[in-house]
């Protein structure tokens, strides 16, 4: 395995870690008390070609690679979650389908919408009945003169209800036995998006229960092949895997940044605490688990590349990274003391917005199913 | 018109810097990046193609330095320049302001520009010079520390930073400007830009190409004899004054000044 990044991949951790630094760490705490949806920084990231990266310049996407792509997660999250998730769930989730199975029409009416982040794209697979077991979708859809007419529900759905929403790509059942991929355009009659939930934490990013009721589409608005739904939405769910994991790392990588930057300034028993050999302990740990992580992750991402079977990897990312998240943001508040119990300090927001990534996209659980899986267990 | 803009590839920010004692230069290794000066040397040129005042035809990104240095010119064209020299030759290393400028100089007067701007400092030497030196070879009038950039009729109204205040200078071209960080808010490279960089020309040249006299540069060529260096002495951590009561706090400060005799 070649670790070299190339140029491009080094400028685009450039660009983004500037970006975040400059753009989004000034406004970070104020969009998370708030609970607003990033507006202004998803705009600029368009006008970045930020919002489409691993998608074809034809598209008017980025035209880089999976490694370039979870970088600039990595980078992002490193800073804030909120933002990182309104990207990640955008490109490998909303956008994904569409790009990897959709017809040349939808391509050509979708992605240079959604690439150039004039629009989001949603991904609608969880459910109130259909969580980690996803194949028991209770949404249905059925042909009726040229429309799909869809029923159902759908439950904790990312980048759904803002105002620049397009679109969701949703789960349904076709058939008895049949599950199939269904583009839903916002604004479609039936198509009721709800409020937004209170969440523990990415409080700046949209999550929000959708409601369908006699919701017609036109039947060219079916995404891949009829029945194939459930493979599409698993491989969908693979290459998200790599976003997510990036994710882990990029926070947990931000969460040591603060805490070394904090345990150096601060001083206890007549020197600064990143003296003491208990902290220092945790700060070597972090790092070396970090590393570790962010390898897995870049691994993932360069199998896919390849075009090779990533699955596995992706998985294990997955697992180790969401975990190491909420690890990492704990020990950085146990550093920070009292200080990291409050919401002036990033650490504080870091740890609320941790748990969820060894949740979303596949709780741990699930991953540990996939990985026991190809093992052969 | 054509305008050269002079780019320097220089340690990152973040690195910390040394002088290594055995070759008594600075220690360049680490990750580098373009000289941020530079990029506002890059804006500026893009800001005057873009208000569309003068009629640029080519930006063009120059540097010196060793292979690694192609990267610096890989940024400035994806902030906007539209292709790249890049001067690089073992004869080169070791050069010193008077060396670096010379060699810089007769890359440009190869390129006949009409203007050609750089940063007012580099990141890691410093010297504030490059621009005065390059100026000189060209004889071309040399601005410093600029901030402010108007076209009119005949040339260029400047306001350069000074020390007691602002100068406004009329110049006019061809010139060399040097530009300080407060002359605009320098733009991201698109991911476009930056995935696009490498079809931008880039022209590597040596020494002979451009006619360089060897004798001139090089640690040989180079009039600065490094004898020891020194850290600059520590300073002390001063002395922090709570403000809870202001009347009180005046008190002190006045108290400490008077302690010391300056007041
Ligand atoms: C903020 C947020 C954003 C989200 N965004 C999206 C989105 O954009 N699109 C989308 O489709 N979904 C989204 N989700 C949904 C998310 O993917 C699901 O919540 C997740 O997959 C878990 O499903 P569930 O909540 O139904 O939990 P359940 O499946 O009910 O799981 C409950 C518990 O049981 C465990 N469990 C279940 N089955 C097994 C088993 N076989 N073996 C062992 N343990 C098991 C689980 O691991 C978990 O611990 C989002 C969720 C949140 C909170
Ligand atoms: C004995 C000695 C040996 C040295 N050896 C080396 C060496 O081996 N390698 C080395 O990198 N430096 C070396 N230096 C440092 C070198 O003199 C300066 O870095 C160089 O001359 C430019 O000075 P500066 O960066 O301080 O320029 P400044 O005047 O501070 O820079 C102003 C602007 O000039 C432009 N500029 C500066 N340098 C270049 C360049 N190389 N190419 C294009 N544009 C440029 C940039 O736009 C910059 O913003 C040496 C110095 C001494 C005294």
């Amino acid at each position: 395995m070649n670790l070299d990044l190339t140029d491009e991949q080094q400028a685009v951790r450039r660009l983004v870690r500037e970006f975040a630094q400059q753009e989004v760490r000034p406004v970070a705490e104020e969009l998370d008390r708030t609970k607003s949806f990033p507006y202004e920084i998803v705009r600029k990231l368009g006008e970045l070609g930020l919002m489409g990266i691993p998608y074809p310049e034809d598209y008017g996407g980025g035209g880089a690679d999976s490694l370039s792509y979870a970088i600039a997660i990595e980078e992002l999250a490193r800073v804030d979650s909120s933002v990182a998730i309104t990207v990640a769930a955008h490109t490998s989730l909303g956008t994904w389908p569409i790009y990897a199975f959709g017809s040349d029409e939808q391509k050509a009416e979708w992605l240079p919408r959604l690439c150039s982040g004039e629009q989001l794209a949603a991904f609608g697979l969880t459910e109130p009945e259909a969580g980690s077991d996803a194949g028991n979708t209770r949404t249905r859809a059925r042909s009726e003169n040229g429309h799909w007419v869809i029923n159902g529900a759908k439950q904790f759905i990312t980048n759904a209800g803002t105002d620049i929403s397009g679109c969701v790509t949703i789960t349904a059942r076709t058939g008895d036995d049949e599950i199939s991929n269904i583009l839903v355009p916002n604004g479609t009659p039936g198509y009721e998006v709800g409020e937004a939930y209170r969440k523990m934490g990415w409080n700046a990013s949209d999550t929000r229960p959708l409601a369908f009721e006699d919701c017609r589409v036109p039947e060219a608005n079916l995404v891949g092949r009829r029945g194939h739904g459930f493979r599409q939405f698993l491989q969908t769910l693979d290459g998200g895997r790599i976003g997510v994991s990036a994710m882990g790392v990029g926070l947990a990588q931000g969460a040591l940044d603060e805490a070394l930057e904090y345990a150096r300034e601060r001083s206890a028993f007549g020197q600064p605490i990143s003296k003491f050999q208990a902290i220092q302990a945790k700060l070597a740990d972090l790092s070396t688990e970090i590393e570790a992580a962010r390898l897995l992750t870049y691994k993932a991402a360069l199998e896919k590349d390849a075009g090779k079977s990533f699955s596995l990897s992706a998985a294990q990312a997955k697992l180790k990274t969401g975990r190491l998240a909420v690890r990492a943001s704990e020990e950085a508040v146990q550093i920070h003391g009292g200080y990291g119990y409050i919401e002036e300090y990033p650490v504080c927001r870091f740890y609320r917005d941790a748990k969820i990534l060894t949740i979303g996209e596949g709780t741990d659980e699930v991953q540990q199913m996939v990985i026991a899986r190809a093992l052969g267990a | 018109m054509k305008i050269c803009v002079l780019v320097k590839e220089v340690p990152d920010a973040a690195v910390e810097k040394r002088m290594d004692p055995n070759t008594k230069r600075l220690d360049r290794s680490g990750e580098k990046n373009l000289n941020p000066f530079d990029t506002h040397a890059i804006e500026a040129a893009m800001q005057i193609r873009e208000s569309g005042a003068l009629d640029v035809d080519e930006i063009v990104a120059v540097t010196m330095g060793p292979a690694s240095a192609f990267r610096a010119l890989h940024k400035a064209v994806s902030l906007g320049a539209d292709r790249s020299i890049h001067l690089t030759d073992e004869a080169l290393a070791g050069s010193d302001v008077c060396a670096t400028g010379y060699a810089l100089a007769r890359v440009l007067e190869a390129e006949s520009p009409d203007l050609v701007l750089l940063g007012q400092q580099s990141d890691d030497g410093e010297c504030y010079t490059i621009g005065a030196v390059v100026a000189d070879h060209l004889k071309m009038p040399s601005l410093t520390q600029v901030i402010k950039i108007d076209v009119q009729d005949a040339g260029l109204r400047c306001e350069r930073q000074a020390e007691y205040g602002y100068d406004t200078v009329d110049v006019e071209l061809p010139a060399v400007i040097s530009v300080g960080d407060a002359i605009n808010e320098p733009r991201y490279p698109s991911l476009k830009a930056i995935m696009g960089a490498k079809k931008k020309p880039l022209d590597t040249r040596s020494t002979g190409d451009v006619g360089i006299d060897a004798g001139q540069v090089g640690a040989d060529g180079s009039q600065v004899q490094c004898g020891s260096f020194k850290a600059p002495p520590q300073k002390s951590a001063g002395t922090i004054i709570e403000d809870e009561d202001t009347n009180e706090t005046v008190e002190k400060i006045m108290a400490w000044l008077d302690e010391r005799k300056l007041i």
